[in-house]
């Protein structure tokens, strides 16, 4: 049986690897989407904790990042303590967060007055350690600023999310630039779930995992953050009957 | 003598410095109430203690009439010194005093600004000193009474006429005082002054006896000066809410850092890293000869029990936090979302302190003001933005809309939700209605966009479309 050898031997070099960039993934953990398909593409089945996590919207999601901020406080809202979302503008709508599960009593919201200080105040969340989750809405993000991002989560251990948000549709191509994000997404919108009756369905998204380290890229169709902050996988593309949550989902309104 | 006039007093052409026996007999029954300086002094005092309290840590008398505030470094917590100006005089007039506000580079210029231009909140820029003065009669240069006469008899009127005089036959004539003025206005020689302080500080102080200047000095001495403070604030049962630490330079300027905190604080650290954070905003000089650290707002420490290992979970103090970043960026850049009870989106949340207790329940405990039953946006325009539409009157989506010139052809719309307008809150309201759509485009983008007006009835709005927010 060369199957369990092979496994042993790649946990191992994990592990080594893990030892060599610091060694605190691993002791940390993740959190998992609760949908098994988006979790079995990233390693160890989830968002890594105390590492730093890109969004961005395609199209003019790239703009005004209405899908990213929704994703984004989707994940935060899975996980524990308040929530510190760092904007520098004012057009952040609290209660669709608090429809995609992120309570107004988690969230403190900071207003910075440019991308410098903006980056400041994210590096200075992620140093507290007493948050859930910090989020922040930039648009130009380096090689060297993002690395401080990612240090700065690693010490505290608390998710960085960073939604790119970009004045122009075609400054979005930025997002191809390399950072020392662990993940990337682009969440895009799709033509809502069919109903029976006119109307809008719940929201369906195009999430594409566009750079995963240690594992691969991927792209899934989702229904859109539930009351509780999760996606889920609509019962017609999944790829089977086990990959569906029906127990979930919540009828569309 | 007349003291001082009222505005009806100068309609009847009575000026200040008048004879009270020329007054009475210009404006008979006139009614003069004796001159009492000494309870004007106490008044500029308290005016005083409020501009230390609310605007900048460095703030003097300037009698009969003025005061000083020296507001480098506190002009952006109040959005920059125009807003500042507008929110000083303003305050005073809401109190009932009738102030004229300037924001000079030096004190000799803001004076006169204050003082001799027409607009009573002027904002001097860099550099435009000299334009300022020149055109000024010589009495803004801060000059006795006595000299501006004498000057005068000499054909010297205006501050131009001796700008470019020579000043040695200047100072023979007047005496250094004319020439040291001038420099003091232009910024060119020091100008010391003596600011307030509260009455019963609790302050720590050092002196220096050689100066200092390195930021790390200045950082080991913050931190001696906090150890000192501490103690005595716990003395008194107090923690500070706001810290004014003042520096003496060597040629008797001020600088001072002024740090706020969102609850009573006494930890030396914490108190420590906000205060060292500032020090770059510090310009030493030539040397700072003496530090004061006063604590201007203290309030009662209420002591709390610390970390448990039986309590289970214990919830992260975001205090430290929200203060690094409010003393950052000023407080009102930090806050959370409260829900508010009304159906209008833009009025649907208020913005209260980042550490206010528990808002899920809305502002006046009512119930909670965001029901999930109709979907919100994530993103809420500033404010409606226009668009073009085809739809049939009165209650359809419409067929495609046209925003920032992008036509789209609508798939599949949910609506209307109609919200009617708070007429308690304004008159215009009355009747206004909104009807709101949530629509989907073909390729799956989803936008809110409303009518206002009910499609019937032309009072209830003008029956034109926007658009509102962005769904994701």
């Amino acid at each position: 049986m060369p199957e369990p050898v092979h496994r042993t031997v790649i946990s191992e070099l994990r592990e080594r690897i893990g030892r060599l960039e610091g060694g605190q993934g691993a002791a940390r953990g993740v959190l998992p989407f609760g949908v098994a398909e988006i979790d079995r593409v990233l390693p160890e089945g989830g968002l890594a904790r105390g590492s730093l996590h890109e969004v961005t919207g395609g199209g003019n999601g790239a703009v005004d990042g209405a899908i990213a901020a929704l994703f984004a406080a989707g994940i935060a809202a899975r996980t524990a303590g308040p929530v510190l979302w760092c904007l520098t503008r004012r057009d952040l709508f609290a209660p669709a967060l608090m429809q995609a599960g992120l309570s107004p009593d988690r969230l403190i919201c900071v207003e910075a007055g440019d991308d410098k200080q903006l980056l400041a105040c994210f590096e200075e969340g992620l140093r507290h350690g007493g948050l859930g989750a910090v989020i922040a809405e930039v648009a130009k993000l380096s090689m060297v600023a993002s690395r401080r991002l990612q240090l700065a989560a690693e010490s505290s251990g608390v998710i960085a999310l960073a939604i790119r948000r970009f004045r122009r549709v075609a400054e979005a191509a930025a997002f191809g630039q390399p950072t020392a994000a662990v993940t990337r997404w682009r969440v895009s919108a799709l033509p809502s779930a069919p109903l029976p009756v006119p109307g809008v369905g719940r929201a369906r998204w195009r999430v594409e995992l566009t750079r995963c380290r240690a594992g691969e890229g991927a792209v899934f169709e989702v229904e859109a953050c539930d009351a509780k902050g999760r996606l889920s996988v609509p019962a017609l593309l999944a790829g089977g009957p086990a990959a569906a949550q029906p127990a979930e989902r919540r009828a569309a309104s | 003598m007349l003291y001082a006039v009222d505005p009806a007093a100068r309609r009847l052409g009575l000026v200040r410095g008048m004879a009270a026996a020329k007054a009475q007999a210009l404006v008979p029954g006139l009614t003069l109430l004796p001159a009492d300086p000494a309870a004007d002094l106490e008044g500029l005092y308290r005016l005083a203690l409020w501009a230390l309290r609310h605007l900048s840590p460095v703030v003097a008398l300037d009698p009969p009439d003025g005061l000083l505030i020296e507001t480098s470094g506190a002009d952006h917590l109040h959005g920059g010194e125009a807003a500042m100006l507008a929110f000083l005089v303003g305050r005073f007039a809401g109190a009932g005093v009738t102030a004229r506000a300037a924001v000079a580079e030096s004190r000799g210029a803001a004076h006169a600004a204050a003082r001799f231009l027409e607009s009573d909140k002027a904002v001097i820029a860099p550099g435009a000193v000299e334009a300022l003065l020149k055109p000024l009669p010589l009495k803004a240069l801060r000059l006795a009474p006595a000299l501006v006469r004498d000057m005068r008899a000499l054909g010297f009127e205006r501050v131009c006429d001796i700008f470019h005089e020579p000043r040695a036959p200047l100072a023979l004539r007047f005496g250094p005082e004319p020439g040291r003025r001038l420099d003091q206005a232009l910024g060119r020689i020091g100008d010391p002054f003596d600011p307030v302080r509260p009455p019963d500080p609790v302050e720590a102080r050092r002196l220096f006896g050689e100066p200092i200047g390195a930021a790390e000095t200045i950082a080991r001495y913050i931190a001696r000066l906090v150890a000192a403070l501490c103690p005595a604030l716990e003395r008194r049962g107090l923690g500070a809410r706001r810290l004014d630490l003042l520096f003496r330079r060597v040629d008797s300027g001020f600088q001072a850092i002024r740090v706020g905190t969102a609850t009573p604080v006494r930890d030396e650290k914490r108190l420590t890293r906000l205060l060292c954070e500032k020090i770059e905003t510090v310009d030493p000089g030539f040397g700072i000869e003496e530090m004061i650290l006063t604590a201007t707002l203290a309030e009662p420490f209420v002591e709390r029990q610390a970390r448990s290992s039986l309590s289970g979970a214990v919830e992260a103090d975001l205090s430290g936090l929200v203060d690094v970043l409010a003393n950052r960026l000023g407080a009102g850049r930090l806050y959370r979302f409260a829900p508010v009870e009304s159906d209008v989106p833009e009025r649907a949340f208020m913005r209260v302190p980042p550490l206010a207790p528990g808002v899920e329940g809305g502002i006046h405990g009512a119930a909670p003001a965001w029901s999930g039953e109709w979907p919100r946006p994530a993103r809420l325009l500033p404010r409606p933005e226009r668009i073009e539409t085809m739809a049939l009157l009165p209650d359809h989506p419409p067929v495609w809309f046209s925003w920032r010139g992008v036509r789209r052809r609508i798939r599949a719309a949910d609506g209307p939700e109609r919200i009617f307008g708070e007429w308690w809150k304004r008159a215009a309201e009355r009747a206004a209605v909104r009807d709101y759509f949530r629509i989907e485009d073909e390729a799956g983008e989803r936008f809110w966009i409303f009518r206002s007006g009910n499609g019937e009835d032309p009072e209830t709005g003008s029956h034109d479309w926007f658009l509102h927010g962005i769904f994701g």
